[in-house]
């Protein structure tokens, strides 16, 4: 058994949500639990489903295998499941998969009398998948505006969605998911930096403190946000990164927002428009 | 039953500046710009603005940068006939824009993309200079140079796009427009020019590790705010002297995926992560119109693409 030499004292039992002590055991280093034990159900059943999908289509380059959602004809209606149904049944399996697997972040949380971040930031992730196979294609009326689940496909998939609405790079919150995408690995790449090199400083030298932390940043840029900050501001630039790639994509597309399904490109013409409304200019 | 929550910091504990390490006794009086303190960053991190050492690196690199934002201001002027309220008007759309092909490597007219590249070695110089302060502040306190690196990784992509690119192209028009939509127009043309640039593997990476870093972020960041409470956010004397919040933290993402890094494995998993994002794109960049041309064909020549794509719409 892979026990850290200071595990044993934390493995106590306890802390969960349902089931009392009936999974509250260990395999390996892995905690089970209710919610390990549905995990494995459904990813195991996910799994053999895209396997199964693969075998019906004869596709094998791992590359290549794509599982696809059901044609516009089914709208949001179960579909039979060489039609799309496999699509549907996996996308079941992946919400429950990663819903399990939040649950039991939860119960590990309790076990380790942590505060709950973790599940909760799990949840935007789960938050930015679920709004690309069920809120969007619920609100458009089709499972086919899901995205097919394969490797390359889906990055056609994102080819094409992209190009639907003119370019994408125009939609103002895609520009905003993606600044946060930028400024939290820059954050990641500045507080790694600052960490290894506090306690790997030049030969000879003392290890560091978070004095010098401080002194370098307010040297280098003027300001140093300190030890707790830091992880604040980079939990939420990154779970905003999550969250506003959700947002992005949800207002793709609805017809409620996107009457004459205009492009992105177009949708700037506000602000012109505005110029000219008030008679700024020509 | 959690009692302890740290969403914002709920009392401000204000003394007097921190003013900074100063071991050698020569960069105290280097420093510039009074310190003040802002309660509304304070309920996020530290409250002190300030001061900061300049030097003469950190002024060239103000003075370039600040150069460049308003030489790339008089191109937008230029470019709209010098009418400050088209300016406004057309903001999001205008640019000053790199040279022709028609000039290749040479030397442009001013207005036809000679301002663009005086632009251009400005913020050139500019991000060196910030580059070098990376490297002499650490240098100052005797640390590790792991910023300046990871910074080297990021500059190693801006000069593949300004500058490796182009010359291995034999034209500075590959350059990137200094506008809002242009430089998005740019990013989409380089990618439809190319045969989409999904397929090319480097940019498929860069991408992993830019998600990659976002999902570990907000995993390192949780888990420390999880812990805060236990002293987790003192990642430097949990380094040195492994404590409760380490250990725990340790042991959520063991029982989780049965696997942990510890205090300082995080930040090195953090740093490579986060600066193989560009290191990767760039490489990617590099490739692209120079070894490869059209990067669908190429997948379709190594097997992980199909001739007309694996999804076209809904059916």
């Amino acid at each position: 058994m892979a026990l850290l030499s200071f595990e044993k004292k934390y493995r106590v039992p306890g802390g969960t949500l349902i089931g009392r002590d009936l999974f509250d055991f260990w395999v390996g280093p892995f905690y089970v639990g209710f919610f390990g034990v549905s995990t494995i159900f459904f990813a195991a059943l996910g799994s053999i489903m895209i396997f199964w999908g693969a075998a019906q289509q004869g596709v094998w380059n791992p590359w290549l295998i794509s599982i696809e959602p059901p044609p516009l004809e089914y709208g949001l209606k179960m579909a039979p499941m060489n039609d799309g149904g496999l699509w549907q049944v996996i996308t079941l399996c992946a919400i429950g998969a990663f819903g399990s697997w939040m649950l039991r972040q939860v119960e590990i949380t309790r076990k380790l009398g942590m505060d709950y971040h973790i599940p909760f930031a799990f949840s935007f992730a789960i938050f930015a998948y679920v709004s690309l196979v069920v809120i969007r294609p619920v609100l458009m009326g089709a499972w086919a505006h899901g995205f097919p689940y394969g490797i390359f496909s889906h990055l056609d998939w994102v080819s094409y969605t992209g190009y639907q609405y003119g370019n994408f790079h125009y939609n103002p919150i895609h520009m905003l998911a993606i600044a946060c995408f930028f400024t939290t690995t820059m954050l990641l790449a500045l507080h790694g930096s600052l960490i290894l090199s506090a306690a790997n400083p030049e030969k000879g030298e003392d290890a560091k403190t978070p004095d010098h932390e401080d002194t370098y940043f307010r040297d280098f840029i003027g300001y140093s946000i300190g030890t707790l900050g830091i992880h604040r501001i980079g939990l939420f630039v990154a779970l905003s990164a999550g969250w506003w790639s959700g947002i992005c994509i949800i207002i793709s597309g609805p017809s409620w927002l996107m009457p004459d399904g205009e492009s992105w490109i177009e949708w700037w013409d506000w602000w012109p428009n505005f110029f000219t409304f008030a008679s700024i200019g020509g | 039953m959690a009692e302890y929550h740290n969403i914002l910091t709920q009392v401000q504990v204000r003394g007097p500046a921190e003013m900074g390490l100063d071991e050698r006794g020569i960069v105290a009086k280097e420093r510039g710009v009074e310190p003040r303190f802002s309660s509304l960053l304070g309920y996020i991190g530290n409250a002190q603005l300030g001061p900061i050492h300049l030097g003469m690196f950190g002024t060239i690199a103000l003075f370039l940068g600040t150069a460049w934002f308003f030489l790339t201001g008089v191109g937008m002027l230029q470019s709209v006939d010098w009418s400050w309220q088209a300016l406004w008007r057309d903001l999001w759309w205008i640019s000053l824009d790199p040279p022709g092909e028609e000039y290749g490597l040479g030397f442009p007219p001013i207005w036809e993309g000679g301002l663009y590249l005086i632009a251009s070695t400005c913020l050139l110089i500019a991000v060196l200079s910030w580059w070098i302060r990376s490297y002499l502040r650490a240098n100052e306190l005797g640390m590790g140079k792991h910023v300046c690196w990871a910074f080297a990784a990021a500059i190693w992509l801006f000069l593949v796009i300004g500058l490796f690119r182009p010359v291995a192209m034999g034209t500075w028009s590959e350059m990137v427009p200094y506008g809002i939509f242009p430089h998005l127009d740019w990013t989409n043309y380089l990618s439809l020019n190319h045969g989409n640039l999904f397929y090319n593997p480097f940019h498929a990476l860069s991408i992993v590790f830019l998600y990659g870093s976002a999902l570990l972020f907000a995993m390192h960041g949780a888990t420390i705010l999880a812990t805060s409470r236990m002293g987790g956010d003192r990642e430097l004397e949990q380094i040195y002297d492994r404590g409760t919040a380490s250990e725990r933290a340790a042991l959520f993402w063991r029982w989780t995926m049965g696997f942990n890094a510890s205090m300082e494995g995080i930040h090195r998993w953090a740093w490579w992560f986060a600066i193989l994002c560009p290191i990767t794109g760039g490489i990617g960049i590099l490739l692209t119109g120079t070894v490869v041309d059209d990067w669908f064909s190429w997948a379709v020549l190594h097997g992980f693409a199909v001739e007309g794509g694996l999804y076209n719409g809904p059916s």
